[in-house]
């Protein structure tokens, strides 16, 4: 499936003499960053309906009260399972996926900076999948402590213990490869007039995630080395028998944590602030506001961490510090809406699908953001704190934010990846499907929360059935609806409607948009012109 | 180049409106057997503490602005979404990508909806923080799964876990109905019990994995964590005597969905007879748990 763009491509583009490998060699040895890309995007995918189906368990299983499907062990490993695979297998993977695609095409380089550093670094990561996803068949069952990875109750797993560490430190290292990589192409590789205030938007909020990766994924190392050698090797680290704290993980913890979420969410602000432009036919309103809004939620990030820890028993200081610094982090997510709508006043807007996505990520995520603020208020988090309303939040910012924001780029890009048009009907299914769906699935989650459900647990008291269900009727539907994304981008790739010409989209402006459709195996060998970047800059 | 077809009719637009309307409004409606689910569970209980009062103000004042200002940004959203479009024949007015003016204010005016939204939540956590002059200690112990309540200086301590009717009906295919079962998986077997209109102060603390404890009517939640001993406190009206539910809310392990919190509010006669009867108990048969 992944290999048609590219054998098309070096059919049809003339100028490309390019002698690539055949074969298994192509995709073992790749040093392409397109091919990367691709595999990336297919790992994501993968991992993206793996975690899926652990979801889809747990939504059949709190379909009603009672137990019926799995037993309460099991059910733990189907949510901790369910986080690490969609957060580290298939949004993480799918944002460097698409890095590796556009960044170099961005600002006129030939390919990433250190290609067989990338090659490593994505050949990590299903053996890291492997390891981690081997462990349901180890004795003890997987790993059933969260993905949070808490101790003590961490530590009282099995065989599965040191599989998750060492799982852990590979993606880290996978990540923290990755993000070096990213970092030092766009310092080192822009083409010549294209500087940093004209770099598209992805390209910047890529630079600021990258230095977010590799600032934090060594904590997360860290921690759970920690954790490591506590169970292993006698030390007390995080037990309070010894002389430890349990709490001190979880501090570091979240120092890695709250980042991370950004690095999950800033890409797809930079998808965002491509496509509305795009499809309003109007350059971004302002451009340098959303540079600086983009650094300054990554410098917050740094120090909120504790927002997540607001029951652990902090002083009155702390929980006022944290409480502040949280809420203002609504200051740059609200410059970026507001740039975003204004984008669109005064527009002349289409609403292809990469637009619709778009769209619903703006909105959603708003939502998102709202119940952020909410969690933001110390005593009303101390009533939200563990319920189904911090579920309900995260997915908001997560599926309707990151995955909406990933979709809505694969459907804005896969033309100029394989020269070929999706099925805009079926896209538009994918679409509403996937919108309404998502709200009937998460939606009601919110008064699970508020009328006292915790989550993580397996079954509950009756009075929480009917939202239950209708969550449950939402999420099989949400995600049988997903299945449509993989067999429309087949179809695409196999027989699409032919793109003519360098634009895909009327509105679309940049480099990527300057050249061929399918983009060459290698492109801009002869950096861009200063025309062609003054034309992609235009905002 | 590829102009947005019309991809859905919308015939198939209605249906699936009328679907989902339908959807929402007849699932609560049809697994009605407790008069509490669906319609009538949606926000936060305002609780029977000054805490939990205080804590839905402050929730209410939040949802409200976030509604609010949910409805100017999507309302200006919307207004683009529907006249600003291609084929209403809207030319893009290309000019318009900066201005310094609006920026400051979308800027400045945040700010101070937020200080707007700081200072309650801020009174309202020193309030809360306040855990001087309680007039009942308890020790809250954690444990997997269940919690054990020493009443500090009076002679009293209990276990409370599951009571054994959620325990049978919760097993894997038990084949008994949840709906049968009083309470379901809200229920223990020797309920925390405590006085109305006094200053209960909660010393909070596990002796294997983190628990937290949590009854929303009371408006707190507080981590048990080992090695730790977190405080907390709650007065419960002295007009509102009565039953109030929760469960631990911080995963810990297999049973995490199985240790519920029951605080049982006696007038403060009663509880005194109670604290009695129980004190009494123990020094018969030391060490034994009863109710």
């Amino acid at each position: 499936m992944a290999e048609m763009p590219h054998t098309e491509a070096h059919a049809h583009a003339e100028h490309d003499h390019d002698h690539k490998p055949h074969g298994w060699r192509r995709w073992v040895f790749a040093t392409n960053h397109k091919d990367i890309g691709t595999m990336y995007l297919v790992f994501s995918c993968i991992m993206f309906f793996t975690g899926g189906f652990f979801a889809m368990m747990i939504r059949a299983e709190l379909f009603k009260p009672g137990l019926q499907l799995v037993d309460a062990g099991v059910f733990n490993s189907l949510t901790t399972m369910h986080g690490l695979v969609m957060i580290f297998g298939a949004i993480m993977p799918a944002w460097v996926g698409l890095a590796n695609w556009m960044i170099p095409i961005q600002i006129g380089a030939p390919d990433m900076a250190l290609p067989r550093l990338n090659n490593l670094s994505f050949w990590i990561l299903p053996f890291a999948f492997l390891l981690l996803l081997s462990s349901w068949l180890v004795p003890g069952s997987a790993p059933a402590g969260g993905w949070t990875m808490y101790p003590p109750l961490t530590l009282q797993f099995g065989a599965s213990f040191p599989m998750l560490i060492f799982a852990i430190h590979m993606m880290g290292i996978s990540s923290i490869l990755g993000a070096i990589n990213v970092i030092v192409t766009i310092m080192n590789l822009r083409a010549p007039g294209m500087t940093l205030l004209r770099m598209p938007l992805f390209v910047w909020t890529w630079l600021i995630t990258a230095f977010l990766l590799v600032a934090v994924m060594p904590v997360l190392a860290g921690a759970v080395t920690m954790m490591l050698t506590d169970h292993f090797f006698g030390t007390s680290f995080f037990n309070a028998a010894g002389g430890g704290d349990p709490v001190m993980f979880q501090h570091i913890f979240w120092f890695f944590g709250h980042p991370e979420v950004y690095i999950m969410i800033l890409p797809g602000f930079g998808v965002i602030s491509e496509i509305v432009p795009a499809f309003s036919r109007k350059p971004l309103f302002g451009y340098e506001a959303m540079v600086y809004a983009t650094a300054s939620i990554a410098f917050l990030s740094f120090i909120v961490w504790a927002h997540h820890m607001f029951t652990v028993g902090l002083p009155l200081s702390a929980l006022l510090f944290f409480m502040f610094s949280t809420m203002l982090i609504a200051v740059p997510t609200g410059v970026k809406v507001f740039n975003w709508t204004a984008t669109m006043w005064r527009g002349s807007l289409t609403f292809e699908p990469p637009m619709l996505f778009a769209l619903a990520f703006i909105f959603l995520f708003t939502i998102g953001g709202f119940s952020g603020l909410m969690l933001a208020l110390v005593p009303a988090d101390f009533q939200y704190q563990d319920t189904y309303f911090v579920v309900a939040h995260f997915h908001y910012v997560l599926v309707s934010g990151a995955a909406f924001a990933i979709m809505a780029g694969v459907y804005y890009w896969l033309p100029k990846w394989v020269g070929r048009m999706y099925d805009m009907t079926l896209a538009k299914w994918h679409f509403w499907l996937s919108a309404i769906f998502f709200n009937v699935l998460f939606f009601p989650q919110h008064f699970l929360g508020l009328a006292g459900m915790p989550r993580r647990i397996p079954d509950y008291a009756v009075q929480f059935a009917d939202w239950n269900m209708v969550s449950s009727i939402g999420g099989f539907a949400f995600g049988l609806s997903q299945l449509l994304f993989p067999y429309l981008i087949w179809k695409c790739v196999r027989s699409g409607e032919r793109v003519e010409g360098t634009r895909a989209w009327e509105g679309a402006r940049g480099l990527e948009w300057e050249l061929p459709s399918p983009a060459p195996y290698h492109s801009w060998t002869t950096p861009p012109t200063e025309a062609m970047i003054a034309r992609g800059a235009e905002h | 180049m590829y102009r947005a077809r019309l991809g859905i009719r919308p015939g198939t637009w209605l249906s699936i409106a009328a679907l989902l309307v339908a959807a929402f409004m007849a699932l609560p409606a049809m697994a009605d057997e407790s008069s509490q689910g669906g319609w009538g569970l949606l926000n936060l209980p305002v609780g029977v503490t000054s805490i939990s009062r205080d804590v839905y103000s402050i929730h209410m004042m939040a949802f409200w602005v976030c509604v609010i200002i949910g409805i100017l940004v999507f309302g200006v959203m919307i207004w683009s979404i529907v006249f600003h479009t291609r084929s209403r024949g809207a030319v893009a007015d290309v000019t318009l990508v900066h201005n310094t003016k609006v920026e400051i204010v979308w800027t400045t005016i945040p700010v101070l909806i937020l200080i707007g939204m700081a200072i309650p939540a801020a009174h309202g956590l020193v309030l809360i923080s306040d855990d001087s002059h309680a007039q009942l200690d308890v020790k809250v112990t954690g444990f997997q799964w269940g919690w054990q309540y020493q009443y500090v200086g009076k002679g009293v301590s209990f276990v409370s876990k599951l009571d054994p009717q959620s325990m049978a009906a919760s097993e894997l295919d038990s084949g008994i109905s949840p709906y049968s079962v009083p309470h379901y998986l809200r229920n223990v077997d020797h309920p925390l019990v405590v006085p109305v209109g006094t200053k209960v102060r909660l010393l909070l603390t596990a002796v294997d994995v983190i628990h937290s404890w949590w009854v929303p009517d009371l408006g707190i939640k507080k981590d048990a964590i080992p090695g730790y001993i977190n405080t907390s406190w709650f007065e419960v009206d002295a007009t509102k005597p009565g039953v109030y539910r929760g469960q631990c809310a911080e995963l810990c392990g297999r049973g995490h969905g199985y240790m519920p919190i029951v605080v049982k509010a006696l007038s403060k006669a009663d509880f005194k007879a109670w604290l009695q009867r129980e004190a009494a108990a123990e020094k018969a048969t030391p060490g034994a748990a009863s109710s």
